[in-house]
Formats: structure tokens, sequence, C-alpha cells
């Protein structure tokens, strides 16, 4: 049976909502496929508002890769604001794709990516707005398979008794495996109903399926064990590594709004993975090893894509775009290619030592010198040997005064508070090095008006990261360092003036910390905060630290753990983490010693450019580092006279009588 | 930051006006969505813009009248300058396939005359109002028509302001829909300008119409105001005739 569009009813709403034009879907490059037309239905989420979402390259990538199936459709939607949700829950339009406006329970699979934690109270609204079941256990044979993908996925056991599935690591052939067997369960004329599906795609492989596995809890509160309660499901659930990038050029048709978004720029990955080993990184950790794009691949996107979405201005992204093997060879093919047009280069995020000047020269060729962005992330020597951040204040301090010799008179500088073995002193350092900073700029430049904006952020220890067993710092010994800096900032009478602060203070640390690092227990204090109306937590404006505290209180009063224990409290190695039996690839003694080397300030080298050290990825997962150089070259593009230009008509006119 | 002082500035050799429509959907896009969405889609068309100069240049193009976000329009209009002489035609074809289906562009001319912006100097607008009794609303329109001033209230950028919204309405015509009653009518545009929304208000003042937000609101065209005193001409008579 076909599915009826909401949008009669959603038009009535919209006059009466803020920027109405992002529910409206009509982007470009988007697909609405006839919905009688294939055998299985996606609908892709990005848990926050349509602004924040709608450039994200994971679900951009894969609604293309699913939509290029002929027997699949994909459609997307986004968190609705609190204006629409409650005018939704007035009339009862149900949560709908913005591609088709379809309702969301109408759909085989409910797909979430989640880049933060934060975002989990506006996947349980979503959920609930469709009409469906917050919990997996109350859902029915027509209700959608919930899966949760994305980085926060390493660790779903908050969010396991509200989702189906999760997915860990790079979606592409993953979701193309679920399709399979979605599809051909559906041939077959769905026999034995959901749980057989789950069961399928649990035996796969493909997916973690929580409610196979049962946790069992030690009298303190600690867990005893993760037991697998169904045969031929395996014990531990494997992350997916795409091999060889430039076999998944994607997005090839990158999605442009209406809408205004946060990005306004195209974005191209130039390469996946980071092994540089900063140990509180879990982007770094879980996404290994390193696989580049080639040059020539990424000059195909860049060209393709400025063609089919009109944007002025490129990203060349990564987790550190700066170490691309090729990087001057490629900024500068672009450059060249580029140079007289309107079209800009960014590099969102580069390492202080990988930038020189040469990259910073081609990068703003084109005039455009947006602010350059470092990220020391610690104040000290001392403390960046134990994170693993291998910069020192004379590769900083170098790079920016090539930076403001060069034009820029901006720098924006990241740091985090509450590291492992942190002390006041550490957090102090950051005001020494801005005023370094400052006065190394001024002698290079010249220039009395130069500016550097210190950027920081509390440390929330992460899962699969050396750090996952380390005490977090409590929020009032967070906000007190931050007041000791700002107040050392303030009193450099020299160049105080000149240094910005940005920060946060520490409360919504200690809410991702229990996200972050939390087990099952968790998901009733997600759900208590979403009863009571939490929504959009990433959002200062919306978040409430003491719906938080205060949910935690009644959802854990009958457990022997509370907020301080998942958040203050080291862990020992013998301990059962909730995450153990999700497998990143990364060999957990391995972790383990990283973790006491950080103790002990022994730093450790990254794999592409020394010998192997066993962190266990690619011999566990069966995978390579994939690097250059590919000594590929960037050639011109060749230039045709634009279509629409009176005297084209005469000169084709020519070539056809000719043929 | 100086821009490369290298770079050229080539002037605009030739200025195409567009009228486009704003249809269904996004009918929700505002202003400045639209204003992004056509400045990529002339990048992708590969229409040869003209940019300003300067640090930050921008494409040669100027807005007329924008109608209100969630406003539907049939007459929308766009002037731009291009580098080369472009065919408008061809313009013409190549931004409707590169806009979103309901951004539609409808005609392209050579601009041949001054004084564009001067020449839409009313809109005729279709108000479409579910649940309104045709005869309700033909009182209404009938008793706004015999009044010399209809006073309404708006918030402006400039604050909340009082103005008249009869005077600026030189011709209304009530029409009945499959399931509404339907309102055509002239406006003339002034400062304040007098918007759809405000004819409504002003309608519900002077009789006892219940309007049930939302109308369906659609500008039908814009331009001069003919001989008759009521018709809505078409803006580009001048640059058609060569």
């Amino acid at each position: 049976m076909s599915v009826q569009s909401v949008f009669p009813q959603l038009e009535k709403l919209l006059p009466k909502v803020q920027k109405p034009v992002q529910y409206v879907g009509g982007e470009l490059n988007a697909v609405v496929k006839p919905w009688d037309d294939v055998l299985v239905r996606w609908c892709l989420m990005y848990p926050d508002a349509y602004e924040v979402g709608i450039p994200n390259q994971g679900v951009q990538i894969l609604y293309e890769v699913l939509n290029e199936r002929a027997d699949t459709l994909c459609e997307r939607t986004y968190a609705v604001w609190p204006d629409l949700e409650s005018l939704m829950r007035e009339h009862k339009v149900p949560q709908f794709t913005v591609d088709a406006h379809r309702p969301i329970g109408a759909f085989d699979l409910f797909g979430v990516s989640f880049s933060t934690e934060l975002g989990y109270t506006n996947m349980l609204n979503a959920i609930d707005l469709a009409g469906v079941p917050i919990h997996s256990i109350d859902r029915g044979d027509n209700d959608p398979i919930v899966v949760a993908g994305g980085h926060a996925a390493f660790n779903p056991e908050p969010i396991a008794n509200f989702i189906d599935a999760a997915v860990l690591g790079d979606g592409e052939q993953a979701v193309l495996a679920i399709t399979d067997i979605v599809a051909a369960f559906k041939k077959e004329g769905s026999p034995g109903g959901r749980n057989e599906l789950l069961l399928r795609l649990a035996k796969s492989g493909v997916a973690y399926i929580p409610k196979f596995y049962d946790v069992e809890y030690l009298p303190d509160g600690r867990i005893r064990q993760v037991k697998v309660n169904e045969q031929g499901v395996p014990w531990r659930v494997a992350k997916h590594t795409v091999m060889n990038l430039d076999e998944w050029p994607y997005p090839k048709a990158p999605l442009v709004p209406i809408a205004e978004s946060v990005h306004e720029r195209m974005s191209v990955e130039i390469f996946r993975g980071c092994t540089r080993g900063c140990r509180f990184c879990q982007a770094g950790m879980i996404t290994r090893p390193v696989r580049e794009r080639s040059m020539t691949t990424i000059a195909e996107m860049v060209d393709n894509g400025l063609k089919k979405t009109g944007y002025e201005e490129i990203g060349l992204l990564s987790l550190s775009s700066a170490d691309h093997s090729e990087i001057a060879e490629l900024a500068k093919g672009l450059a060249d290619r580029y140079e007289n047009t309107q079209t800009s280069l960014s590099l969102p995020s580069t390492r202080v030592d990988a930038f020189n000047i040469d990259l910073a020269n081609e990068l703003s060729r084109n005039g455009r010198r947006s602010g350059l962005t470092f990220a020391p992330e610690g104040g000290s020597e001392r403390i960046r040997r134990v994170i693993n951040k291998q910069v020192s204040e004379e590769d900083l301090i170098r790079t920016v005064t090539a930076a403001y010799a060069s034009g820029w008179r901006q720098v924006k500088l990241y740091f985090m508070v509450g590291l492992p073995t942190e002390e006041d002193e550490d957090v102090l350092q950051i005001a020494k090095l801005a005023h370094e900073v400052i006065k190394a700029g001024r002698e290079a430049s010249g220039r009395k008006d130069i500016k550097c904006t210190v950027s920081i952020g509390g440390f929330v220890p992460k899962p699969h990261t050396p750090f996952q067993w380390a005490a977090q710092l409590d929020h009032p010994t967070t906000d007190s360092r931050l007041y000791k800096l700002r107040e050392a900032i303030r009193l450099d009478k020299e160049f105080g003036k000149a240094i910005g602060v940005r920060y946060h203070d520490g409360k919504p640390g200690i809410v991702e910390g229990i996200l972050s690092r939390g087990d099952r227990r968790i998901g009733k204090v997600i759900e208590q905060v979403w009863r009571d109306g939490g929504r959009f937590d990433g959002w200062s404006e919306h978040f409430s630290f003491e719906k938080w505290m205060n949910a935690a209180q009644i959802a854990l009063a009958d457990e022997p753990v509370d907020v301080d224990w998942y958040t203050v409290r080291e862990r020992e190695l013998s301990e059962v983490l909730p995450w153990d039996h999700l497998d990143s690839g990364l060999d957990k003694e391995w972790l383990w010693d990283d973790w006491q080397d950080s103790l002990s300030d022994v730093e450790v080298d990254d794999c592409r450019w020394t010998p192997c050290f066993d962190c266990g990825v690619c011999d566990h997962m069966g995978t390579e580092i994939q690097v250059g150089p590919t000594n590929q070259v960037i050639l011109p593009l060749p230039t045709f006279p634009s279509p629409v230009l009176q005297k084209a008509e005469l000169e084709n006119q020519v070539v056809v009588s000719g043929a | 930051m100086a821009r490369d002082p290298g770079r050229e500035i080539v002037p605009a050799v030739q200025k195409l006006r567009v009228q486009h429509a704003k249809r269904g959907p996004l009918r929700f896009t505002s202003h400045r969505d639209f204003q992004r969405a056509f400045e990529r889609a002339l990048k992708r068309a590969e229409v040869p813009m003209a940019y300003s100069a300067g640090f930050s240049p921008h494409p040669k193009i100027s807005y007329a009248n924008a109608a209100p976000t969630g406003v539907a329009s049939e007459a929308e209009y766009v002037e731009i300058g291009v580098v080369e002489v472009c065919d408008p035609k061809k313009v013409l074809a190549a931004l409707d396939r590169v806009l979103p289906p309901g951004l539609d562009v409808i005609d392209v001319v050579q601009a041949n005359s001054p004084d564009f912006v001067a020449r839409l100097e009313a809109s005729h607008w279709k108000i479409e109002l579910p649940g309104v009794a045709y005869a309700a609303l033909e009182d209404a329109v009938t008793k706004f028509l015999a009044a010399s001033e209809v006073l309404v209230e708006r918030m402006t950028k400039s604050g909340l302001r009082t103005f008249d919204a009869r005077n600026a309405v030189i011709r209304g015509v009530t029409e009945s829909g499959s399931d509404c009653a339907i309102l055509l009518v002239v406006v003339r545009h002034g400062v304040p300008a007098v918007r759809p929304d405000d004819v409504l208000v002003a309608l519900t003042k002077v009789a006892d119409l219940a309007v049930e937000i939302p109308a369906r609101i659609t500008r039908l065209a814009q331009g001069p105001i003919l001989e008759d005193g009521w018709s809505v001409g078409d803006p580009f008579a001048l640059d058609r005739i060569h």
C-alpha cells in the first residue's frame, strides 16, 4: 500500500513557525522515488536542527549510496524545533521526511547518525513524534528497525533500549549489506517477523543488536559480564572499514539546501582515519588506519561537485588535512585550477606542525584569508606529552609567525581543560603561550592589530581511547581553572587586549561524560530528561544541566551508581567496560599500555612514518595503511565558452551543419 | 588585507531581466534563501556574471519587491549584469534547468529601457481563503471598498506602524473556489507597502469576517498600472521593443 505525503497537513502549520523553509525539502540533488517502485525504504536522520544536519557528510554519503540502488529508496529527516513540535502534536502530524514528506513510521529502516551523544533526546523525540514506540521491545513487525551509526555508536549502550541495531565504523558497505538482508527477508515474505530479521542482522555480524546481549552487574555497580543470549550471535561485533576510498567518491551530487546551513561550502574528504595517536581523540582511535584519496580523485570530486552545486568554497576535510601525503601538490594544483574564479579553498583541520607557509599561500591565493585555527590542545609541554600531541611551543610560534607574516591577522587556538594529570599550572600556560604568540606575531607582521582567540573545551574521556579509564575532572574544578586562566589573560597588561577567550563552563561536559561512558542504566536517565522536555542538548539555550542531574537522581535512585561514578571515577584494568563487546580493532592491552605511558610522559609516534607499534587495528581488521605519494598531477581544466552566450549559437550551428 | 591587485575587474556589457516564480512548498523560501539559491544557480548555469570590485566581490544582481516568505508568486523580478553578451532564451532555459522545481524561471529579456523598478507600480494578488463563505467575503469587500480609509497596524523594522490599507487597493474582485472564497486584489506599491495580509486584516476590521489563517496567497503579476486605472501591465513591454 502506498504511503501518503503529510505535506497537506504540514503546510497549514508552516506559516506559524520560524524558518519554515527548513521543513519543505526541495534541496538541489535530492532524490524522490515512487514508494511502490522499491523493496527497501530507509529514512536517515541527523538528530539536530536542519541547518546543522544538512551539511553532514555521513548522511549525504549514505543517502546517495542507498538511492543508487534500484530496489531501495532513502529519504531524510531532521529534528524539528519546539515551535513546530507542539503544532505537530496538537494537529497529529507525524515526524516526516523532508524529501517526500512521508511519515517515518512507514519506513523499513530508520538510521540515526550520531556525531555526538547530545543528540540522544532528539532521537527519542523523533521516534515518538513518528508514533513509533520509543522502546525497541514494544515495537512490532510494521515499525521501522531503528539503527544507530556515527562515532557515538561505538558505545551505544546508553541508547540500547531505544535502538534495534547499531553499526560501527564506515557506513557505505554496511548499509548496503543491511539492505541486502532486509530485501531478501521481505522477498521471502518476512518469515518470523521482526525478531527473525534482527537475528539475521546479528548473525551476519553487520550490526550490533543489543537485545541479543544481556548485561549482568556486580553488587558494587560494575559490570560482571555481557552474555550473548541467542545461538549464532557473535560475542563481539566489529567495526566496518572501507578500503580504497577512490572507489567510493561520495557524495557525487552533494545536497544544496535552500535554507542557510552552518557550512555554506562543498566538502571533499581527502582521507579517512588518523594515526597521530592523540590519546584524547576518539575519532583518531576508531577510524584507523589512514586511507588517503588520491590527488586525481580529489580533483575530480572538486570539479564535479562545484559544477553540481555552485558553491564558492571547497573544504578539504579529514581529521588533520595538512597530513595528506601530497597536500602541497594538491593545494597548489587546485589553486592553479581555480585562479581568477571566485572559488576558494579551506582546510578545516590543520596541525600546527604540518602547516607551512607555502600551504598558507596556496590557500590564500584567491585573496581570502579567513581565520586560521590550530589545536595545540594542551597548554604546557608536559601535558602535551601526556596527551601525545607532539607539538612544541617552538612549532607553534614558528607557524603562527609565518601566518601573521603572510597577512593573517587572526589566529584561533584550541585547548582542552581537564586533561588527565592536569594541574592549574598546565592551564595557566595557555595564557603564556597566547602572550608569546601575540609577541611573535607583532614582530613578524610589524602591526599592532593582530589578534589571537583562545578557545577552550572541557575534556570528556571517550570509549576506545587510552583515556577510557581516566577520571573526568569535576565541573567546579574545571570552572575554577577556566577562571584562573581568564584572570591571567586579563592581567596581561602588555597583550591581554589582543587575546580573546571563548569557553564553556564544565557542566555540559559532565552530561556528555555520562552519555559517552555510560551503560544501559543511563537509558533511563535519557528517557527521563526527554519526558521532562529535554531537546537539543547541544544548544546552550536549550541545554539544562539541572534537568539532567534531576533525571539522574530519579532514574538511578535504585542503583548503586550515580553521576560521579560514571564521570569522575578512574577505572581499573580489570573492570568490564560497557563497550568491551564492541570491537574497534584496538587491542585493549595496547590501549592500557598507552594509558600507562601517558602517565609517565612517554610519547608514541605515528605509524605512517615509523614501524607499526601494534595498536591491533590492521592485524585484527585485515586492513592496511593507504597513503601516497601517488605522484599524480592535477591538470588545468579545459575551458569552454559558456553555453548561454549569444555568439555560441553561430559556432554551434557550424559544427552541427558539418556533422 | 588587500585583495590580489592583479585581479581583473571586468565591467558588465549587458543587463538581463529575469521573471521567476515561487511555487508550491518553495513559497516558504525567504528572500535571503532565494538570493543564495539564485547565485548558485547562476554559477551552475555558467552565466558569465559581472562582479563588484573590492575585498569581497559580489555578483551584480538587483532584486525588486520580493514577495513575503510563505507567499507564492508568478511575478518576481531580478536584474543581472553579465560580462559577455548572452542570449536571453538560453539563459532562461539554462537557469530554469538548474533551479529546483518551484523556483521556476518564466522569462528573461535583455534590458533595453531604464527605470525598471519604477515600472513595478502595482501587484495583482490572489488570496484564497479556505473555510470562508463567498457571501461573507463579498460583503466584507463591498464594505471595504466603500470606506474611504481603513487603518491597520503592523510590526515593521521601524516599530509598530499604523497606516491606511484602503487607498492602495485599486481593485477588489471576489470569486468562489472549490474549497474556498477567493479575493483578487490589485494593490498600488507605496511606503509603507500594503501587503495582502494587511488587506485581510482590513477586511476583518470593516466586517465580521472570520479568516482562518493561513490563507493561500499568490502574486499573479507585477507591473505598470494601465490606462484603465486598475489593470497590471507587462513590465518587460519596453524591453521587448528593439
